[in-house]
This record gives structure tokens, sequence and C-alpha cells, in this order.
């Protein structure tokens, strides 16, 4: 397909800018992979069902694998490589994984982190059903979930503390 | 699973994405959210020659509402409309139905228009159009035509959106007065295509009794099946036999056709109970 037509694409992730040149047919996430070399962010399924791939665009979490980059052109996106503070610190969604056990083989938690910050600013104090809620569109083989839905409700505490004076 | 090559568009406005779709004609196919475009490409169940992203007309990402109908752009996606507090006050079962739509994820991308559009049996919107009796505003280069929900579902995946015309709007009515609502169905987990789902619209006469009561139907039919159960009251058990009686669900791997029956059945009570005590609290309030 040497005479695939190409477009410019702009994307800032993670706070860097960044200029693809890629085909129109070009899945979010094999931008972010393939050309931008930012390979946490998984693919499991890639038709939307597993919720592995899912990052923040303009803060609001969507599954990469199912947005063209093109269609994209212009967001800022965030990825997992995105969510630790500057200064090496894990994030509070990251903390809680850690310290509730929260992953295992950890192919999956990239969306996992990703859908849990999104979804923990809009509701910073989730009962554990919405915790459960909020991560139903995500699939994890290893860990039955437990301990995911633990993390959520560490971080939403996490969050509390790192905000208290 | 990677798409196979297309050519794109991203018009900047509504008349430039319907001179673009009038000159593909049927090689054309629109992307909106995407959300059920993007995994039929990438498995390649389908290879439009040309794609024309309407992502960029924010003229149609709009939730209105007047004294009659709540309407919504081809923009809007789901989680925009299920957050519109006027619209869910106004037509309380587009929230109902938007909840049980895929996860939400999803929903932050996908458009309403185009799921309906979209017209998968299962799709919980498809369902509220038809219930509701609304309409979709659809635009060619030349006219605009407003096709009502009994005719624009024409088959599973075939809505009448014909090449080189683009869906702008769905209409909804609001609810009347002593009117009530519900959606209820039943997925292998939560937010998965449903196994069977029913909605359900209940309304009263002036002396509180059943005046009328239909429900409508997804994952048992090619397009949105609507029933009018009226004639068996406030006995919404004998209102369930009338359903199970009418569909006639198919097997899939995921249920038997009897399954699908049963569940028909049951979730058309449920519904029904809901939709009427829905009623009889508004008539209260109102």
């Amino acid at each position: 397909m040497a005479d695939e037509e190409h477009f410019d694409v702009q994307l800032v992730v993670n706070g860097a800018a960044h200029n693809v040149r890629v085909p129109a047919r070009r899945l979010l996430s094999d931008c972010i992979r393939h050309d931008l070399r930012l390979t946490g962010t998984h693919v499991g399924c890639e038709h939307g069902v597993c919720g592995a791939c899912t990052v923040l665009v303009d803060g609001v979490a969507m599954r990469s694998c199912l947005l063209l980059a093109v269609s994209v052109d212009g967001s800022r996106i965030t990825t997992v490589e995105g969510l630790t503070e500057r200064d090496g610190t894990l994030s509070p969604v990251q903390q809680a994984f850690e310290d509730c056990h929260g992953l295992q083989c950890g192919f999956c938690t990239p969306g996992f982190l990703t859908t849990i910050t999104a979804g923990l600013r809009t509701n910073p104090d989730p009962t554990q059903d919405e915790a459960r809620d909020l991560i139903g569109g995500n699939l994890c083989r290893c860990t039955g979930y437990q301990n995911i839905v633990k993390s959520v409700l560490r971080a939403a505490e996490i969050e509390r503390e790192r905000a208290a004076p | 699973m990677k798409p196979s090559p297309f050519g794109y568009s991203r018009p900047a406005s509504v008349d430039e994405a319907l001179s673009t779709l009038a000159a593909h004609g049927s090689n054309a196919k629109v992307l909106a959210g995407g959300q059920s475009l993007l995994p039929i490409l990438s498995m390649r169940l389908a290879a439009p020659h040309h794609l024309v992203d309407i992502n960029r007309l924010t003229e149609l990402d709009y939730v209105r509402l007047d004294a009659s109908t709540v309407r919504v752009g081809a923009l809007a996606r789901h989680a925009r409309v299920l957050a519109d507090t006027a619209a869910r006050v106004a037509q309380p079962l587009l929230a109902q139905a938007l909840r049980l739509v895929a996860h939400a994820t999803i929903r932050n991308r996908g458009t309403t228009v185009g799921s309906i559009v979209h017209a998968d049996p299962s799709g919980e919107m498809t369902a509220v159009l038809a219930l509701l009796g609304g309409s979709v505003r659809v635009a060619s280069k030349s006219a605009h035509r407003d096709v009502p929900a009994d005719e624009f579902f024409l088959g599973a995946l075939e809505s009448a959106v014909a090449p080189g015309e683009l869906a702008l709007e769905a209409s909804f009515p609001v609810l009347g007065p002593r009117s009530g609502t519900a959606f209820v169905e039943v997925s292998r987990r939560q937010g998965d295509y449903a196994v069977c789902g029913v909605g359900a619209l209940v309304e009263l006469d002036g002396d509180g009794a059943l005046s009328s009561a239909r429900t409508a139907y997804l994952s048992v039919s090619a397009t949105p099946l609507v029933l009018d159960v009226s004639e068996a009251g406030e006995d919404f058990a004998a209102a369930a036999a009338l359903a199970h009686e009418q569909v006639d669900p198919e097997a899939d791997i995921h249920a038997t056709a009897d399954y699908r029956r049963h569940l028909a059945g049951v979730l058309t009570e449920r519904a029904l109970r809901a939709a009427h005590a829905g009623a009889v609290e508004r008539s209260a309030h109102g």
C-alpha cells in the first residue's frame, strides 16, 4: 500500500507535542505504541471489549483501539506513562494498586489505571458498588477483581490524604 | 485486526459533509463516535472506500429541549445526553436506557444518533426511539427529511439513511403527564449486549387507571419490536404472557430462543411495574 494516503497528525501526549504522519486507518492504540513508542498502553482484544488500551483523550477515558489517530488530531492524550508525577512519585491510583496488590501479571493494568484516574475525578468518593461499576468495562484474568475494587477505594483515600494540608 | 485502507475526509461544516457524501455515494461511510464502526472495520466485516469523519461538526453536538421534544444532535455523545438533567426530566426513558448502553468509556465517545443509525437489534436507543415514536432528521445535499421511527429501521444493521445522506438529529417526544417509563435488560456481563431488554411506557387516565401500556424489545427481532399490551390493564403478569406469545426470537451463541422468550416475558412484567410506579408518582406530583 505504498500509495496509501497519509495525514499529518498532532498529538500532545503526556504533555509532549508529537507530529506523526499516518494513514487514516492507523488506530490510536497503534499510533501510541508504534509511532510514538509508548508501549505502556496495552492492546488486548483490539475491538473495544477488554479495556486494556484505555487512555485519556482531553481528560476523558476512551478506548484507543476504537479511535483513529487522525480523528483525534489536535487532542491531549494521557497514557499510563503520564500518570506518574514528574519526580517519579506514583499517582494515587498507581500507589493504591501497589498497596492493595491490585495487579498480578499487569497486562490489563494500564487500562485500569487510566479508567480509574478519570473515574475518580468525576466521583472522588465512590462506594464499593460505584467502584465496581467504574471498572465494569475492564477485563482482568488474574486478580478476580477484589483487590482492584479495593485499589479504587484506596486510591480515593490517598487522593484525600495528599490533598490534606 | 487492522482496518483495510480507506480514504478520509474531515469536513468542517454540515454542507461540506453533505457534498463529500454526495461525491462518494455508496462508497462512503460516516464516522461519528465509531464505537461500533471501528470494530467492524478492524475485523474487516466492512471495508468502505472512504470515511467521512463528522467529529469536527460541533454544530451537531447538542441536546435541545422544547415543550414537546428532546432533540439530540448527531455529535452528542451518549455521556452528554445521559448527563443532561433537563432531558432526563423531560423524557426519563433516555437516561434509563443510556445507562445500559455499553460501558462509561464507550459512552464517552459513542453518539446516540450514531447508535440509532447503526440499527443494531440489541441497541437500546433504537428501542427507545421506536417505543416513543420518535423520528430521525436525515439530510442529503439536495433535501432534508424526517423519518418516523417505524419507517427508520429496515432490518438488522440497516436503517433508512441512504448513500449520500447524513442523520442530523434524533427527536424523542417528551413524557406526558400521568405517564411513566422504565428500561430493564439482562446481559451476561454488565455492559455487554443484552440477551434481552425491554422498555415500557405506561399512561394513566384522569382517574389513575391504566389507559395505555406499550413495550419495546431488544435482541429478539431484526428491528425494534413494539407491542401494545394495554388490553392486560394492570395485570402485568398477563401482559408478560402476551409478550411471551408475541415475540419470536432466534437462538445464538448467547441464548436459546426459548430462554430469550422467557426473558421477554419476565422483563415485560418488571418494566411495566416500574413504569407504572413512575406514572403513579408523576401523577401525584403533576
